[in-house]
C-alpha cells in the first residue's frame, strides 16, 4: 500500500484519477484505517487530503459557512460561531465517536464512507448543505443528500473527492436540531438519526421544513412528508402526529444487530418528534 | 517496499523511525519505538487504552497512521510524570484506587489531562461524557470519576 | 490458623494505603501480555474457522511455509490428541480430550473462530499474509446455536461420543446434552401443597463476555534442550504450565511460566488459548514467538459464560414464608461441555433457609465459543430467575420485598440445598444495611422504579503458597503465586505489615513464576486475598517464630522466654531477664550473625472460604417511547467479613454491579443465521461506558470469616449476581411489565410496553 499526502487538490485528483480503483481517500481516517485492518479494503494507493489547506478551514461566505472536508468533529465544535448558528449540525458531528474519534473524524469523510446511520448526514441534508466536488472535469456542486446511493457507494466519479461543504445562511426565525436514538449514552453507532430544520413565519407558524432521517433507510434521506406534515402547523399535537407517522412510513430499514424493522420504524416516529419540538424552540428563539 | 522515514517530537524529544505505511501510531509507539505504555484493546477506536495526544489534541492512536507524524508533536503517557513529580491525576488515581488492573489507565489518564486542560472545573458529567471512549471493564468508572474531580480540584488549589 | 484477637487495634489491615504497584500503573511501566519483547523474536497468528461446523476434510500449509519470513506454521497435527479426561479446576472441571481439540481443532470445527492453524513468521504483516496462504478444505456441516434447539431430537450432534451423564439408565444415542445434575432438599410436592400462592416464570439469559481491555498474549521461548520458558497474561501461571505442559508433551518441570501483569480477566483468563500454540510454534522455529489477539478473536473464539434457559418455581405462605423452591437450568455450555449450570444449580436459592427445594441443571453443547469462567459462574444466571420470582412473591403478597427475604433469609445453621450448614453469614446484614441506607428514603418519580435482590456465592480456597525472604534492613520481599488482578498485592503487603509489626511500605511484594514458588492454584473464586492472605500470614508467622529463636539466642534465655509484640521481640516477664527489646529491623541487621538468611515459607490448602453475600438496590427510569433504561442510583451492599483495603473491596463491588448492568441491559451475543457471531467488537458488543452509569454507593458490611486470621470473605464475585434481578424488578416495578428475558435492551422493552398498551392485554 502506498501512502501519497498531496499539497493541491489538482495533485490530489491526479492521484485518485491514476490510482483508480485501487486508490483510497484518506480524511480523518476513523473509518478506513478500521477497514483496512480487518483486511475489509485493500487499496494500493491511499490520498491523504489532509494537506490541502482548502480542506482544512472554516471559512464565512455568503453569509453562511464553508466547511473544509477534513476538519475534524472537534475542530468544526471549537469554532466561535458556526455552532451557534447550526446548532443542529454541530451536534450531529459532535455525536460521531468519543472525543477522541471526534479529534480526527471529518465531515468529509463521514459522509462518503456511506453509512446509512453516519450521524452527521441528516444533520447536514436538514441544513441544505451543499457538497462542492472536485475532479478530473473540475469541480461541481451537489446536495448532501444525492451524495450516497446505497451502503458503501456513493455518486462521486473516479478521481472525484469532497472538498468542501457549504452551508446556507441561516435564515432569521429559524432552528435546527439533530438526535439520534442509541442503546447507550455514546459510542454506539445511531440506530435511528433525525434532522430537523425549521424557519418560523412571524405568528410562530412553519413556513419551510427540512427533516432528514437515518439509519432507517439504505441512505440517510429528506423525507418531504415529515416537512409538509410541519409547515404550516405551530408543532401542536395533531401535526406531530402526523410528523410521527410521516416518519414511520418513509421507514425501509433492515433488521440486525443493531435494532429490528419494527423498532427502528417506530422510534423512527419518535426521535423525529423530539428533534423537531428542539429545533422548533430554538427558532422561536428560547 | 521502502519503509517511510520519519521525523516527529514525542514527549518532547525529537525521534526517528522508519514505518510501513500500514503501520499505525500505536504499532510505531508499541513496537518501533517500544514505549509500551500505550495499550491495544481494540484496534478499532472503541476503547481508548491507545489514547495519546497529537499537536495537542486527543485521539486514538490505533486510528492514525505512522506516515501521518512527520512534524508532529506527540504526547504518551511515558510523557506525563515530570522528572519524579508524578502529574496530579497520576497521585489521585493512585491515592482514590482509580486503578484495579490497570490495562485502561494510561489511555484514560492521558484522556482525562486533556480535558482539564480544556475545562479545569469540570463537572461530574462533563468528567463521565469525555471519558466515554475510555473503557474500564474493572472500576466501575466510580474511583476514576472521583480521582479526576478531586485532581481537578487540586489543581484549580495550586494555580490560584 | 488462628484468627486475631477482634478487640485489637489493627495498624494496617482495615486502613487505605497506597497500593505498591500503583506508580508502575500509571506511568506505563507496567508490564502486561503484549509488552514483552525478546531478542529474535517471531510473531505468530491463528488461522480460524469462518464457519460455525464442519468437517476438516484437508488443510495444505505448503504454500504458507514457503512464504518468505515464515518459520513455523502448526496444524492440530502438531500436538498430542489426548484422551478423554476431567480433572478439577477451582469451581469446575476441565477435560484435556476437549482442551486440546478447543486449542486447535482436529476432527472437526465446532464454532466460528475455532483454531485451525498458526503460523510464525517474522513479523505480524508476513504472519496475517501466510495465513491466506493456508488451504483448508471444509465439509460444511448443519450447526446449533439455540440452547432449545440443540436439546431437540433432530438436533445436529456436535460430539458423537457424548452421552447425556447423570440420567438412568444411560441413554442410547448421543445427544447435545452433556450432563444432568440434581440437588434435593426435603420434598417439593409436600411445599407446594402447604403454599398459598404459587409463581412460575421461564427465564431467558444471552451468552454475555468477560470483556477484559487487554487481549489475551503471551510470548514463548522453547530450547532446543527441551525446556521452555512462558510469559502470558493469565490469572493462574501455575494452572497455564500444568495445561501447557500436558497439551505439548513435556515434563511440568521443564516449562516455566511467568505472569505477567494482567489488564483484567474475570474467569476469563482461567484457561489456555495462545499459550500452546506459541509454544509449539516456538518449538518448531527454535526461536521465541509472540503471540497477542486481536479483540475479534477475543470475542469469536475466548471464554463468554453461558447463556441459559431458566425455569423457576416457587411457592409461598400468605404471611411470606417460602415453602417450596424448584428451578431447572439449561446452561450453553459452547462446543464443549462445561458450563457452569452445577454452581448455577447449587447456589440458586442459597440466600434462604428452605425445607423444600430441587433444582436441576442440564450442560448442553452448541456451536459457540466454549465458556470460560465468568465471575461467579452460573450465579447471576440462576439467581436472576430465583430472584425475580421473590421479587413477584413480595408483590403478590403485599409484603416488601426486603422483608420478605429478611423472613426467609439464611443465617448461621441455615442448611444449604446443595450440602453445607452455614457458619457466620451476612445475608441478613446486608439486607439491614439496604434498609438503613439513605437510598431507601429517595422518591421515585414518573415512569421510575426501585429493584431489590440479593445474592450469594461460595468462594473457594485452594492449594497456596507464598514466601518472604527478609533484608537486612529491615525490608521484606512478598512472594505470591496468584496474579494480582485488581490490588491484591497491597491486601497482602498490609497483612504481612500488621503481622511483621513493619511499615507496609517495608514489605514488596511480587508474583513469582513457577520455578520460585511453590503450586499455587489461581486467582479465581474469591480465592486470592482469603488464600494468599492465609499464605502471607503463615509465612510472616514464621518469621516471627524465627526471629524469636534469634532473640532467645542473643540473649541466651529460652525460646519460651521471648515474646513477640507490636514488631519486637521482648523478654516474655522480668523473670527471662532485663534486655532492651529487639526490633524486627534490628534482627535483620544482625542475621547474617545469628543464624543466617531470615526466610518463611508457607505452603497450605486454604479451608474454610466463607460464603459471602450481597444486597443490591437499584432505582432506574424507562423511557416509554424508545425502551431505554437509564440507571438512576444504585446502592451495593457486600459482606466482605473483613475489609482488608476497603477501598479495592468497593471496587470489585462497584466493578462487578457496572458488569451486571451490562449484563441487563444491553451485552449479549449475536449470531446470524450461518452460525457466525455478528457484534464480535466493543463497537457492537456494548460493554457500559462511563456516561451510562452513576456513582455506584458501595457499602461494605463485615461479618468476619472465623476460618481466615483476619476474618476475610472473597469479595470478587458475589457483586456481579444481584444487578440482574435487581434491574429487572425495578423495570418492572416502573412499567407494571414482567421482564424475564435479558437484556433489556429498548427493543425488547419497548415491545412489551406497545404490547401491554394494547386493549387486550389491558384486559
Amino acid at each position: 500500500m502506498r501512502y501519497e499526502s498531496p499539497q493541491s487538490v489538482d495533485d490530489a485528483i491526479g492521484l485518485l484519477a491514476n490510482g483508480g480503483a485501487g486508490a483510497r481517500v484518506m480524511a480523518g481516517g476513523t473509518d478506513l484505517l478500521v477497514q483496512l485492518r480487518s483486511g475489509m479494503l485493500e487499496p494500493e494507493l491511499v490520498v491523504d487530503i489532509k494537506q490541502i489547506e482548502e480542506t482544512r478551514v472554516i471559512t464565512e461566505e455568503s453569509g453562511g459557512f464553508r466547511v473544509g472536508a477534513a476538519v475534524a468533529g472537534a475542530e468544526l465544535n471549537e469554532h466561535p460561531r458556526l455552532p451557534k448558528i447550526w446548532p443542529g449540525v454541530a451536534e450531529a458531528f459532535d455525536l460521531i465517536g468519543s472525543v477522541q474519534i471526534q479529534g480526527r473524524a471529518t465531515m468529509g469523510g463521514n459522509l462518503c464512507n456511506a453509512s446509512p446511520a453516519a450521524d452527521s448526514v441528516p444533520g447536514m441534508i436538514a441544513a441544505g448543505a451543499i457538497a462542492t466536488v472536485a475532479g478530473p472535469k473540475g469541480r461541481r456542486e451537489l446536495p448532501v443528500e444525492d451524495v450516497c446511493t446505497g451502503p458503501g457507494r456513493t455518486s462521486l466519479g473516479s478521481g472525484e473527492f469532497i472538498v468542501s461543504f457549504f452551508l446556507p445562511e441561516r435564515p432569521a426565525r429559524s432552528g435546527d436540531a439533530y438526535l439520534r436514538f442509541i442503546p447507550r449514552t455514546e459510542m454506539d453507532i445511531a440506530v435511528v438519526g433525525a434532522g430537523v430544520s425549521l424557519t418560523l413565519d412571524e405568528s410562530g407558524v412553519v413556513a419551510a421544513a427540512r427533516v432528514a432521517l437515518g439509519a432507517v433507510a439504505p441512505t440517510a434521506m429528506l423525507v418531504q412528508d415529515c416537512s409538509s406534515a410541519l409547515v404550516g402547523t405551530s408543532l401542536d399535537d395533531v401535526a406531530l402526529q402526523a410528523l410521527s407517522a410521516a416518519a414511520s412510513a418513509a421507514c425501509n430499514p433492515i433488521n440486525d444487530k443493531r435494532g429490528t424493522i419494527e423498532y427502528r420504524t417506530k422510534v423512527a416516529g419518535v426521535i423525529a418528534q423530539r428533534t423537531a419540538k428542539i429545533a422548533y424552540s430554538r427558532a422561536k428563539g428560547e | 517496499m521502502a519503509r517511510h522515514h520519519i521525523t516527529t517530537h514525542i514527549n518532547g524529544d525529537e525521534v526517528e523511525f522508519l514505518c510501513d505505511t500500514e503501520q499505525t501510531l500505536l504499532d510505531v509507539l508499541r513496537d518501533e519505538l517500544h514505549l509500551t505504555g500505550t495499550k491495544e484493546g481494540c484496534a478499532t477506536g472503541d476503547c481508548g487504552a491507545c489514547s495519546v495526544t497529537v499537536d495537542g489534541r486527543l485521539v486514538c492512536s490505533c486510528l492514525m497512521l505512522g506516515v501521518e507524524l512527520e512534524g508532529k508533536q506527540v504526547s504518551t503517557i511515558e510523557g506525563m510524570a515530570d522528572g519524579e513529580r508524578l502529574h496530579p491525576l497520576q497521585s489521585k488515581f493512585i491515592e482514590h484506587a482509580a486503578l484495579q488492573c490497570g490495562i485502561c489507565t494510561p489511555g484514560v489518564l492521558v484522556a482525562a489531562k486533556s480535558l482539564l486542560e480544556r475545562n479545569p472545573d469540570p463537572t461530574e458529567i462533563e468528567v463521565r461524557f469525555w471519558l466515554a471512549g475510555n473503557l474500564c471493564r474493572c472500576t466501575g468508572y466510580d474511583k476514576i470519576v472521583r480521582a479526576v474531580l478531586d485532581a481537578a480540584a487540586d489543581m484549580r488549589g495550586a494555580a490560584a | 490458623m488462628t484468627t486475631n484477637d477482634e478487640n485489637k487495634t489493627l495498624k494496617w489491615v482495615g486502613s487505605r494505603p497506597n497500593r505498591p504497584d500503583g506508580v508502575d500503573k500509571v506511568t506505563g511501566r507496567a508490564k502486561f501480555g503484549a509488552d514483552l519483547t525478546l531478542p529474535n523474536m517471531l510473531h505468530g497468528r491463528v488461522l480460524r474457522s469462518p464457519h460455525a461446523h464442519a468437517h476438516i476434510v484437508s488443510i495444505d500449509t505448503s504454500k504458507a511455509e514457503a512464504l518468505p519470513g515464515v518459520h513455523a506454521v502448526i496444524t492440530g497435527a502438531d500436538l498430542p490428541l489426548l484422551a478423554s479426561e476431567f480433572v478439577p479446576a477451582g469451581e469446575a472441571m476441565v477435560n484435556y480430550g476437549d482442551m486440546c481439540r478447543n486449542v486447535i481443532a482436529r476432527e472437526k470445527v465446532l464454532y466460528d473462530g475455532h483454531a485451525v492453524a498458526a503460523v510464525a513468521a517474522k513479523s505480524v504483516q508476513i504472519a496475517k499474509q501466510a495465513l491466506k496462504l493456508i488451504e483448508v478444505e471444509y465439509d460444511v456441516l448443519p450447526h446449533v446455536i439455540d440452547v432449545d434447539e440443540a436439546i431437540a431430537p433432530d438436533a445436529p450432534v456436535l460430539h458423537d461420543h457424548m452421552f447425556t451423564a447423570g440420567v438412568e439408565p444411560k441413554p442410547e444415542k448421543p445427544s447435545n446434552i452433556a450432563k444432568r445434575v440434581e440437588f434435593k432438599l426435603g420434598d417439593i410436592e409436600v411445599g407446594f401443597a402447604a403454599a398459598d400462592i404459587i409463581i412460575e416464570r421461564d427465564f431467558n439469559t444471552e451468552t454475555v463476555h468477560q470483556g477484559y481491555i487487554e487481549p489475551h498474549a503471551c510470548v514463548a521461548n522453547f530450547s532446543e534442550d527441551g525446556q521452555a520458558e512462558l510469559w502470558c497474561c493469565t490469572q493462574g501461571h501455575f494452572v497455564v504450565r500444568g495445561y501447557c505442559a500436558r497439551l505439548l508433551g513435556m515434563e511440568v518441570s521443564k516449562l516455566r511460566v511467568t505472569a505477567s501483569e494482567i489488564g483484567g480477566g474475570f474467569g476469563g483468563k482461567t484457561v489456555v488459548y495462545l499459550e500452546p500454540l506459541a509454544l509449539a510454534l516456538s518449538r518448531k522455529a527454535n526461536r521465541p514467538v509472540k503471540m497477542v489477539m486481536s479483540r475479534e478473536e477475543v470475542f469469536r473464539a475466548t471464554g463468554p459464560t453461558s447463556g441459559a434457559k431458566v425455569w423457576v418455581k416457587m411457592g409461598a405462605k400468605k404471611d411470606g414464608t417460602i415453602t417450596a423452591a424448584q428451578c431447572e437450568l439449561k446452561f450453553q455450555a459452547g462446543a464443549f461441555q462445561g458450563s457452569p449450570m452445577q454452581p448455577g444449580a447449587m447456589c440458586a436459592f442459597a440466600p434462604y433457609d428452605l425445607e423444600n427445594v430441587k433444582a436441576v441443571g442440564y450442560d448442553v453443547v452448541t456451536n459457540r465459543p466454549k465458556v470460560a469462567a465468568y465471575r461467579a459462574p452460573g450465579g447471576p444466571i440462576s439467581e436472576f430467575g430465583v430472584e425475580s420470582v421473590v421479587d413477584e412473591i413480595a408483590l403478590l403478597i403485599g409484603m416488601d420485598p426486603i422483608e420478605l427475604r429478611l423472613l426467609n433469609g439464611a443465617q448461621e445453621g441455615t442448611q444449604a440445598a446443595y450440602g453445607p450448614r452455614f457458619g457466620p453469614i451476612g445475608m441478613k446484614e446486608t439486607l439491614f444495611a439496604l434498609q438503613n441506607s439513605e437510598h431507601m428514603q429517595q422518591p421515585l418519580g414518573p415512569n421510575q422504579g426501585r429493584g431489590i435482590a440479593s445474592g450469594f456465592w461460595f468462594n473457594i480456597g485452594g492449594d497456596t503458597c507464598a514466601n518472604i525472604n527478609v533484608s537486612d534492613d529491615g525490608t521484606v520481599a512478598l512472594a505470591l503465586g496468584t496474579p494480582d488482578i485488581g490490588g491484591s498485592r497491597a491486601s497482602m503487603s498490609m497483612m504481612v505489615a500488621e503481622e511483621l509489626g513493619i511499615d507496609v511500605k517495608d514489605v514488596r511484594p511480587m508474583i513469582a513464576d513457577t520455578a520460585s514458588l511453590g503450586y499455587t492454584f489461581l486467582t479465581g473464586g474469591s480465592r486470592a486475598t482469603y488464600s494468599s492472605g492465609m499464605a502471607s500470614v503463615q509465612a510472616a508467622r514464621s518469621i516471627i517464630e524465627q526471629m524469636r529463636e534469634r532473640a532467645a539466642k542473643t540473649w541466651d534465655i529460652p525460646l519460651e522466654a521471648v515474646e513477640w509484640e507490636d514488631g519486637h521481640a521482648r523478654p516474655a516477664s522480668s523473670n527471662a531477664g532485663e534486655f532492651e527489646p529487639l526490633s524486627f529491623a534490628d534482627i535483620a541487621r544482625t542475621m547474617a550473625k545469628t543464624g543466617g538468611p531470615l526466610v518463611g515459607s508457607a505452603a497450605l490448602n486454604a479451608q474454610g472460604a466463607g460464603p459471602s453475600f450481597a444486597a443490591h438496590m437499584v432505582d432506574v427510569e424507562v423511557d416509554p417511547g424508545t425502551g431505554r433504561v437509564e440507571i438512576l442510583r444504585y446502592t451495593a451492599v457486600q459482606d466482605a467479613g473483613r475489609a482488608v483495603h476497603p477501598s479495592y473491596v468497593e471496587g470489585q463491588v462497584q466493578g462487578g454491579v457496572v458488569q451486571g448492568i451490562g449484563w441487563a441491559l444491553n451485552e449479549e451475543y449475536v449470531y446470524g443465521d450461518d452460525g457466525t457471531l455478528q457484534n464480535a467488537g466493543f463497537l457492537d458488543y456494548r460493554v457500559p461506558v462511563c456516561s451510562d452509569v452513576p456513582m455506584i454507593d458501595a457499602k461494605i458490611v463485615e461479618v468476619p470469616n472465623p476460618r481466615h486470621p483476619y476474618g476475610v470473605r472473597g469479595v470478587g464475585e458475589s457483586p456481579i449476581i444481584p444487578p440482574m434481578a435487581a434491574i429487572a424488578n425495578a423495570v418492572s416495578a416502573a412499567t407494571n411489565i414482567r421482564f424475564t428475558e435479558l437484556p433489556m435492551s429498548p427493543p425488547k422493552v419497548l415491545k412489551a410496553l406497545d404490547e401491554a398498551a394494547l386493549p387486550e392485554a389491558a384486559e
